[in-house]
């Protein structure tokens, strides 16, 4: 059962897992997930760079999706439109590109569904080094910028008024949005990686009162979720990215049981 | 020069602009240590405009803030926690700062709320929360302090206890404070100068000074002239309703 690359899948679910927990609840936090949809999209471009050129598809990934961050910011502030409007118009016209640009490059075999929805087959160790450096660096950065990130999530103005600087701390964390996406693409598919930022934290969301435990719960639904999801993968011979995104939804259901406790023991 | 380094936060001629129109213009005010000043005014006046400009937070702005501390405690007018994000008051008194418990338990004590230290900040009603804003702002033992309507939805009794705390406060710590009340009795009595704004500086000076200016009778008219007694006055000029100055 325990084949070579399902091994590799595991370890690299693992570090995907324990990077996606803290970053999801800031995530859910300041109210990015269709931010971070926008950014996994247009990964898509990314893939289309990375074999065009021949080049290391995580790094072209991370590069396009700071860019399309960058663009945001951009059209933001120069047209009238509202934030969402623009969301829309990035994500899917860059899935489209892609995928435009993926058909003319008729000279490459692409697995189309396994660039959407994940493919543990296709974890090489290569792959895994990325996963856990890449994933220890966003991890440490995250953890420098936590204070300044963490109080203007709460209050920019309190931040801004008590010196500590949180614009720097937001543009830090597009980048590491853009980051985590780059190294889970693989994984979880293109079209699924905002599920896993988002359903393990909504499901410590339900369980949690406080910060701290809502990231440790994050962390612990995500790595469950991986778990739970590859298994199956492996099982059922379904892809992977789906599979542990529906495990975080099974997750999330149980933990809808426990809120119910709580709001009955509030009434 | 003694006196130019005892000054906290300096505004010489300030003013922000949106959409074309000035919030604020003009003004200029110092905070010293171990003072309180205090800004008064109408509603739309300007009042946490200014204060935030004193903040930093404010950038694209006219003139010229000099701020000579970093250890500042804000209590903003208007705060609204987002309850996606679980937060005890305890993590809320650490937002900013790491203070160490016993701090955080002393100011949590002197604003009256050690009670709540483990409740979340969803649960506080309006009075209870305000008290834990002032309680963070003044637990990292700040240098300069600024207070924007720090006991609005405080009960009465607890309104004078707590402006009597940050009188105390000010001369325990020595730290400069920024005030923003709309309760004249207490400006009156706890301040050393008052700022009094409409858009634009319409006086400043001692609380008495102040009292005595025309134009700060204008602004308040009757009720202040029953709370400070009957000084003479007359008008050099006149605010529309949108604060426009129109001259006598």
């Amino acid at each position: 059962m325990f084949d070579d690359f399902f091994i590799r899948a595991l370890v690299a679910g693992i570090g995907i897992a324990l990077v996606t927990g803290p970053l999801g609840c800031f995530v859910v936090w300041r109210r990015l997930s269709y931010f971070g949809d926008t950014l996994a999209h247009s990964a898509l471009l990314g893939v289309t760079i990375a074999y065009t050129l021949d080049f290391n598809i995580a790094v072209a990934i991370f590069i396009t999706s700071s860019i399309i961050a960058l663009i945001l910011v951009k059209l933001e502030r120069k047209t009238n439109l509202p934030g969402d409007a623009l969301l829309g118009l990035l994500a899917h016209s860059s899935l489209a590109v892609g995928l435009v640009v993926i058909g003319f490059l008729t000279f490459i075999r692409f697995d189309i569904m396994g660039l959407l929805f994940g493919d543990i087959l296709a974890v090489t160790t290569d792959d895994l080094l990325i996963i856990w450096i890449g994933g220890a660096i966003i991890l440490l950065v995250l953890k420098l910028i936590w204070k300044p990130l963490f109080a203007s999530t709460v209050n920019y103005e309190l931040a801004e008024a008590e010196g500590l600087n949180p614009n720097r701390a937001k543009a830090i964390f597009t980048i590491l949005i853009a980051a985590i996406i780059a190294i889970s693409i693989k994984m979880v598919g293109l079209l699924l990686i905002t599920g896993l930022l988002i359903i393990p934290t909504a499901m410590a969301r339900n369980i949690s009162d406080n910060p701290q435990k809502m990231v440790i719960f994050s962390i612990i639904g995500g790595l469950l979720s991986v778990f739970l999801g590859l298994f199956s993968s492996l099982e059922f011979n379904t892809p992977s990215g789906p599979s542990i995104v529906a495990a975080a939804l099974i997750l999330f259901i149980i933990s809808l049981f426990k809120i119910k406790q709580t709001i009955q023991l509030k009434n | 020069m003694s006196l130019e380094k005892n000054i906290l936060v300096k505004l010489n001629n300030v003013g922000i602009q949106q959409n074309d129109k000035w919030l604020v213009k003009g003004v200029s005010l110092e905070v010293e240590k171990g003072k309180i000043v205090t800004l008064i005014g109408p509603n739309g006046s300007g009042k946490s405009t200014t204060a935030k400009i004193a903040l930093g937070i404010y950038k694209n702005i006219e003139g010229k803030v000099e701020k000579f501390t970093n250890n500042v405690g804000y209590v903003p007018q208007k705060i609204s926690i987002d309850w996606t994000l679980p937060l005890r008051v305890k993590d809320f008194m650490v937002l900013t700062d790491n203070i160490k418990d016993e701090l955080i338990d002393e100011a949590l004590s002197l604003t009256g709320v050690i009670h709540l230290k483990e409740k979340n900040l969803g649960n506080l009603s309006g009075g209870e929360f305000q008290r834990v804003l002032l309680a963070r702002a003044i637990s990292k033992k700040p240098e300069l302090l600024v207070l924007d309507e720090p006991v609005q939805g405080v009960d009465f009794t607890g309104e004078i206890a707590l402006y009597e705390l940050i009188k105390k406060i000010s001369e325990k710590l020595n730290c400069g404070i920024l005030l923003i009340s709309h309760d004249l009795h207490t400006v009156m009595s706890a301040t050393d100068h008052v700022v009094c704004l409409n858009g634009h500086v319409c006086c400043s000076g001692s609380p008495k000074d102040v009292a005595r200016n025309n134009e700060y009778k204008a602004l308040f008219g009757e009720q202040a002239s029953q709370t400070l007694s009957v000084y003479e006055h007359k008008h050099d000029h006149e605010h529309s309703i949108d604060g426009k100055i129109k001259k006598n």
